[in-house]
């Protein structure tokens, strides 16, 4: 058994200089080497009650995990993984572990928690690198299930029930499969060679992925069922539907939503200098909100060399987004304007964005979210001048299947009506994700992939 | 990977290809639209579907070669293969029950408006068609057009072929002399499209226009596509892309069409990428 390493803080991630890479796009953190994983590994006191895995949306076994990994047993640590999660190199990544299994750590409670998931990216870093083996494929039951959407809680539903028999077919809209971890989170947090490798790790599970399928127009979920004998569907088609906010000049040259810029730079790599698809080099640019997306925003338009301006109407402390990623973005020159909110978007006579006027805002009461209100401050007007605005105000679920899908009942927001297995008001079609809860995080849809992979084993194996 | 069966050219810069989509074909009604990427690096581009055949599997696109998109989309020789191809999206243009159409079609928007005008003319639909173009050399789709519509007025700006004008002069005619339509379906430039709009609206005949501004998913996605009609923000990609020309906002829309007029500029001197009008 390892000596346990009692030193309070974790080992720091390395990193790319700030100044460096708010020019770049490769990676932010660079991911621990072997002897650092090791030995944050023995920070780790297995302790008996395992609260870190009650804290995790898909039930890692953490500890077991990380004890393999203080023996450096990285292999072995990857298979512990691999059992519950579908995604590791993702979730290492993304996954706000300040607020799970990190936030329920013994070793948290003097000090800082264990880093894990800096060490779960670790190993399954290591895994991409080092596997060869290809993952044994399950004895076929002979059982179809099709899922629509490959974002994170289509991709672990596919690899759950792949793993249980299952023959799956995954249908995307786009050329790529990924959805969100595709067209939403920027190379430099989520490089798609990764999300690309986890798309190949199913495939060989022998998971189908058909691409430039949109379920609802080219197939209904009922010729799914009738015609091509999938026994159950699984709809993770996530949130997509942009929201704006509703102000004058809101539909100008140089404003965009957040998922129309970050898809130009994302999926169809607008960054680079050879892209087909353009997108807008902007001298000074306004995110308007305070989530995890409008980081990437803001982070984004730096790279692309603006000078960069997120407009949020509450405070420091009500910012949705990961702390991670503010003082990131803070790190890399992006300027915080709190308090302010937007009500016009001033233009030239081409329509072209010149500035944005906002007001400045105090905080009151708090609302219905809990979070203290934004109101208004007399006579604050002022314009902050940009040449692009993004709007980063959230989004709700796409409404095509609702359209195209009878019987199929949402919520006035467009979220699909689910219980707390996934199954929707029709027969043998379930649904997990942001089309279920609105727009929220990875990990959280992969739970609800990974509840209705198994609600849908129980149908089948009931019929 | 989508083949490419058959490719024609209509005129010097209109190419007409069928490609092996048999689901989409299945599908696809008119008015509705494809997004299509010629290489795996290659740009977006939704064109509007001009027809399909559930037998062979084909959906019909015609496009004009305008960029670096298109370019490489007419560099692909019939038997070679498309990257991705997706469709059919979009809600289809709506032909059931109408008895007297006006069809006006705008250069390369005629062979959207083709399908619409075939839609109509086998619903027992009496058509009649206006189409214009530049001039003589850019003329598409004239037999065909011929064949949907009761009367066909052939408009080119020099007057080198049919009438010299464009498409509103026979309109205005036609509505002075008190002829009334169950609707007019307008397809083409947006400024076309804006003065069919203005011409009708006195006569409240109902008059829907396609839109083809600039998309990236085409699933309500991006809002890359938002347009405003009535007042209102609408996705042309979901809600449309047909819409009450009357309500429409066209110079709006004529604005945000030139969003990357500076990157196409730049990109057509490099002689490579740049973003394409499915319509121009």
């Amino acid at each position: 058994m390892p000596k346990f390493n009692m030193d309070p803080k974790k080992h720091p991630m390395p990193s790319q200089d700030p100044d460096v890479r708010n020019k770049n796009f490769s990676e932010v953190a660079l991911g621990y080497d072997a002897e650092t994983a090791i030995e944050e590994a023995k920070r780790c006191v297995n302790c008996k009650n395992r609260p870190c895995v009650a804290g995790c949306p898909v039930g890692v076994m953490i500890p077991e995990f990380i004890a393999l990994v203080a023996e450096g047993k990285f292999e072995e640590a990857y298979e512990v993984i691999s059992r519950t999660s579908s995604l590791p190199a993702v979730c290492g990544r993304v996954c706000p572990q300040e607020t799970q299994c990190e936030s329920k750590c013994t070793r948290g409670i003097k000090g800082e928690p264990v880093g894990i998931g800096r060490l779960e990216r670790f190993v399954a870093d290591y895994h991409m690198e080092h596997a060869t083996a290809t993952p044994h494929c399950t004895i076929r039951n002979g059982h179809k299930v099709a899922v629509v959407g490959s974002g994170p809680a289509g991709l672990t539903c596919a690899g759950d029930l792949a793993k249980l028999g299952y023959e799956v077919t995954v249908f995307e809209a786009l050329h790529l499969a990924g959805g969100v971890l595709v067209y939403g989170i920027p190379e430099f947090r989520l490089p798609k060679a990764i999300v690309q490798r986890e798309v190949e790790g199913l495939k060989a599970l022998g998971v189908k992925v058909e691409t430039n399928a949109v379920i609802g127009r080219v197939l209904t979920i009922e010729e799914l069922k009738s015609e091509y004998g999938f026994e159950a569907v699984f709809l993770g088609t996530g949130a997509g539907l942009p929201k704006f906010m509703g102000i004058p000049g809101e539909n100008a040259k140089g404003v965009f939503s957040a998922n129309e810029y970050l898809t130009r730079s994302n999926l169809m790599k607008a960054y680079e200098a050879d892209s087909e698809t353009p997108i807008m080099r902007a001298k000074k640019v306004a995110v308007v909100g305070g989530g995890n997306v409008a980081m990437d925003a803001a982070r984004t338009a730096k790279r692309l060399g603006a000078e960069v301006y997120i407009v949020y109407r509450r405070s420091e402390a009500e910012l949705p987004a990961r702390r991670e990623e503010v003082e990131h973005a803070k790190e890399e020159g992006i300027i915080f304007k709190l308090l302010t909110n937007p009500v016009e978007i001033v233009t030239d006579s081409e329509d072209n964005v010149v500035g944005v006027k906002c007001v400045e805002m105090e905080l009151g009461e708090p609302d219905a979210s809990g979070r203290r209100r934004p109101i208004e401050k007399k006579d604050s007007a002022f314009t902050l001048d940009v040449d692009c605005v993004i709007m980063s105000l959230g989004t709700s679920p796409n409404p095509l299947l609702k359209q195209t899908t009878a019987g199929l009942e949402t919520k006035p927001r467009g979220e699909i009506v689910a219980d707390e297995q996934g199954k929707t008001s029709l027969e043998g079609v379930y649904a997990g994700g942001d089309a279920v809860t609105g727009a929220a995080t990875v990990i959280l849809a992969m739970g609800a992939g990974k509840t209705a992979a198994k609600a849908i084993d129980e149908y089948i194996r009931s019929k | 990977m989508y083949r490419i069966l058959k490719k024609e050219s209509l005129n010097p810069t209109v190419t007409r290809m069928e490609v092996e989509a048999p689901l989409v074909a299945n599908k696809a009604l008119a008015g509705q639209f494809v997004i299509l990427r010629a290489d795996e690096r290659g740009e977006r581009i939704p064109l509007t579907v001009a027809g399909c055949n559930k037998e062979t599997g084909a959906v019909t696109i015609i496009f004009q070669v305008v960029g670096g998109a298109t370019m490489a989309l007419n560099e692909k020789q019939e038997g070679e293969y498309i990257a991705d191809f997706v469709g059919p999206l979009g809600t289809p243009t709506h032909v059931d029950g109408l008895k007297k159409v006006a069809v006006i079609g705008g250069g390369v928007g005629c062979a959207i408006a083709l399908p619409v005008a075939r839609a109509l003319k086998e619903r027992g639909c009496a058509v009649t068609s206006i189409v214009g173009f530049r001039n003589k050399d850019l003329v598409i789709l004239e037999e065909e057009f011929r064949s949907y519509s009761e009367r066909f007025y052939m408009m080119t700006d020099d007057g080198s072929y049919g009438e010299k004008g464009n498409v509103c002069a026979p309109l205005n005619k036609l509505l002075e002399s008190g002829e009334t339509f169950d609707e007019v379906i307008t397809i083409g430039p947006l400024i076309m499209m804006k003065f069919v709009a203005l011409a009708t609206k006195p006569y409240n005949i109902k008059t829907v226009a396609s839109m083809n501004p600039i998309m990236i998913d085409g699933t309500g996605m991006c809002g890359c596509c938002r347009l405003t009609v009535g007042g209102e923000m609408k996705f042309a990609c979901v809600d449309g892309p047909d819409f009450d020309a009357h309500l429409v906002d066209f110079d709006e829309a004529i604005k945000r069409a030139r969003t990357y007029q500076e990157f196409e500029a730049a990109a057509r001197e490099k002689h490579c990428n740049l973003y394409k009008k499915e319509v121009e």
